[in-house]
């Protein structure tokens, strides 16, 4: 269980978390959910003791962060957003390190990672700066889980990793919680939001909303309108200056339009892009998913 | 200690795997002791010499003679007049001018007075000095021949005078190899402590290891010894490995004890692996850990009296070396190498580097956080 309460912390002149205060559950996935720059890494790196916070309290299964560091190193595990294991050492040998310095044996909590091990056991005496991506995400998992830590804290793990791997991450992750280990992940993708229990939009060190991935989503109030045509960015370009616009993003190969009211129609739009000579047009009403959510949050600030 | 002994392994394990490392702890030694003791010499080999014989007397021509016989002394030119001769000076052809005034002979013989004049290259003024006090000597050896032979005195039954009969102690033959050996020997270690464990531990954090080694609950003095010991180990194998070298190549005799001598660079190191992970606490990169320990090396090596006694240093920088770990290590070395100094001898050095060493590694402990 994690308690954050009103935890500030700032760089000289940069205010990277403003009055944070937010609760994680026994055993729940929660994920921070923002983009960089947001205070995601500096939170968890004052739970996982590496800072201090300027003022606020923190407690990780009822440790304070800052007066009980030494026991709280014992119960947490940590993946830092960079890959932090020995690249010269073997993947055997960094499991075999860590289980040392943490006192314990890759034999005694070798149940709580085999399912993810054995997919890179086969390498195991290859140098870790020799794995690919998704096995260097698994090697530090297995680290960080090696000493059977009651809080897991994963800064960005799926940065930079390919679609495949990243799903078997996140079932790795689902698995591990039914194991009664919290998780704190973090993440700047919003299709991996609605994987966890609850998440926090995190914006410019603040915390926008807390909740379950479909409550945010629900609670929602404007209607999201999908368009496309053969000239994606003059469409945006051209969605922008059409005047009963409030909100145009670009998402993928479509563009996402909120209307200043929830009277704006497809049909409006429609007609208002064929005077513009845009061709084969697509507008369609959907469903908003967390990233609408998140895009409308930051643009109302 | 399964702790330690675990981060040792570990230590060893990356220092074998790195592949600059292994050519790093063979090849310096081998470099330093071979190309380094062998250049930086202060014997003087040849002497180029110009001469400018306005006289061309028989006494002016037995002078030149006498310096052209000297191995070490090559007369290479005779040119006509001072100002081709500084030409020659000038344009580094040559170290020394010698100009023997018209009438030198005359002047000798009829007023008891030659004159002669020295134009010595002092650039470097080590060597001009010793330019100047050998040709000194040759002129003024040649002058008591000359008064001899005119006074009808064989010449080896010189006038009465006294005699000097030298000896020069520890080091018979002078030979600046041996003086420069231990003193290189002090850099090497020097270097392998002070770079390499400093670069090892930024290079922790340039990586980002020490961020996952920081949530774990590994204590600071573990970590530091794990940090210490490898380059410990390291650098005695080297000052071993420099000494074997030292005695095949050139002889180099260790009129001490050997124990001495390691038990010494044993506690010597402890204080250069401080300071050397001591920057490392305060940088973040490598490249930071370089300039700044480069920094300290130039200014220790310097100080330290590899090339220059540090008695003939002004007072201040002779206080100013009390905190200097080189200074103390290149003297013991030189003691225990070439003078056979015992344990007595050296107490007062060795209060120092125990100093020393309790300084600078309180400093990197103080300084290292397990938070960044």
């Amino acid at each position: 269980m994690i308690v954050i309460k009103n935890i500030s912390k700032s760089y000289s002149d940069t205010r990277a978390l403003k009055n944070i205060s937010l609760r994680v559950n026994r055993g729940e996935l929660f994920g921070l959910i923002g983009p960089d720059g947001a205070g995601k890494t500096s939170l968890m790196r004052i739970l996982t003791t590496l800072i201090l916070p300027d003022s606020g309290k923190a407690k990780m299964d009822g440790l304070d962060v800052v007066s009980d560091f030494k026991k709280i190193r014992q119960i947490v595990g940590y993946m830092p957003g960079r890959f932090s294991l020995y690249q010269d050492l073997s993947v055997e040998e960094n499991l075999n390190f860590f289980a040392t310095v943490f006192g314990t044996t890759v034999e005694e909590n070798y149940d709580l990672i085999r399912d993810i091990y054995y997919q890179i056991e086969p390498f195991k005496t290859r140098r870790a700066g020799k794995l690919s991506g998704g096995m260097k995400q698994k090697l530090a998992l297995s680290c960080a889980l090696i000493h059977k830590p009651k809080i897991l804290i994963l800064d960005e793990p799926t940065t930079g990793v390919d679609a495949v791997s990243r799903k078997e991450f996140w079932d790795m992750l689902k698995k591990l919680q039914t194991k009664e280990i919290t998780i704190l992940v973090s993440t700047p993708y919003m299709d991996e939001a609605t994987l966890c229990d609850r998440v926090a939009l995190v914006q410019n060190g603040q915390v926008l909303d807390v909740d379950s991935p479909t409550r945010i989503t629900e609670k929602f109030p404007r209607k999201i309108i999908r368009v496309r045509s053969d000239e994606t960015y003059r469409l945006i370009n051209d969605l922008r200056a059409y005047e009963k616009a409030e909100s145009v993003f670009a998402f993928g190969q479509f563009v996402h339009f909120v209307g200043i009211n929830d009277e704006v129609e497809t049909s409006e739009l429609d007609m208002y892009l064929e005077k513009r000579n845009h061709k084969n047009i697509l507008a369609e009403e959907i469903q908003p998913g967390i990233e609408d959510v998140f895009m409308n949050m930051q643009s109302n600030i | 200690m399964k702790t330690i002994l675990y981060i040792l392994q570990k230590e060893f394990r990356q220092i074998f795997r790195n592949r600059t490392m292994l050519p790093m702890i063979f090849g310096v030694p081998l470099v330093q002791m071979l190309i380094l003791v062998f250049a930086a010499t202060f014997d003087m080999k040849k002497i180029d010499m110009v001469v400018v014989d306005k006289d061309l007397s028989t006494t002016s021509r037995q002078l030149v003679a006498k310096f052209d016989g000297i191995p070490f002394y090559h007369v290479s030119q005779a040119v006509m007049d001072e100002k081709q001769a500084e030409a020659l000076l000038l344009n580094g052809e040559s170290d020394i001018a010698l100009v023997i005034p018209a009438n030198f002979e005359r002047n000798l013989i009829r007023n008891n007075n030659g004159q002669l004049q020295l134009l010595i290259d002092a650039v470097d003024g080590n060597s001009a000095q010793l330019i100047y006090a050998y040709s000194g000597q040759i002129i003024s050896s040649f002058n008591k021949n000359l008064i001899a032979h005119w006074k009808g005195i064989p010449e080896f039954a010189p006038p009465t005078q006294v005699k000097i009969s030298e000896t020069y102690w520890y080091n018979n033959e002078l030979d600046y190899k041996w003086y420069m050996a231990p003193g290189i020997l002090a850099i090497l270690v020097t270097i392998i402590g002070m770079f390499m464990s400093g670069m090892n531990l930024v290079r922790e954090k340039e990586i980002g290891t020490i961020e996952q080694l920081n949530v774990t609950p590994v204590k600071k003095y573990q970590f530091i010894i794990g940090k210490l010991v490898p380059f410990w180990v390291i650098a005695l194998f080297d000052l071993a490995f420099g000494l074997l070298i030292a005695w095949l190549v050139f002889d180099l005799p260790i009129v001490g004890s050997l124990w001495l001598l390691f038990g010494f660079a044993g506690v010597y190191l402890i204080g250069v692996l401080g300071l050397g992970l001591f920057i490392s606490t305060v940088t973040d990169t490598q490249q930071q850990v370089m300039f700044v320990s480069f920094f300290f090396m130039m200014i220790f090596i310097l100080m330290g009296g590899i090339f220059t006694p540090v008695e003939s240093m002004p007072h201040w920088a002779q206080i100013a070396d009390r905190i200097n770990p080189i200074f103390y290590f290149m003297k013991i070395l030189r003691m225990i190498i070439l003078k056979g100094s015992g344990f007595s001898d050296l107490l007062s050095e060795f209060l120092a580097l125990c100093v020393l060493g309790v300084v600078f590694l309180s400093l990197a402990i103080w300084r290292y956080r397990k938070t960044i």
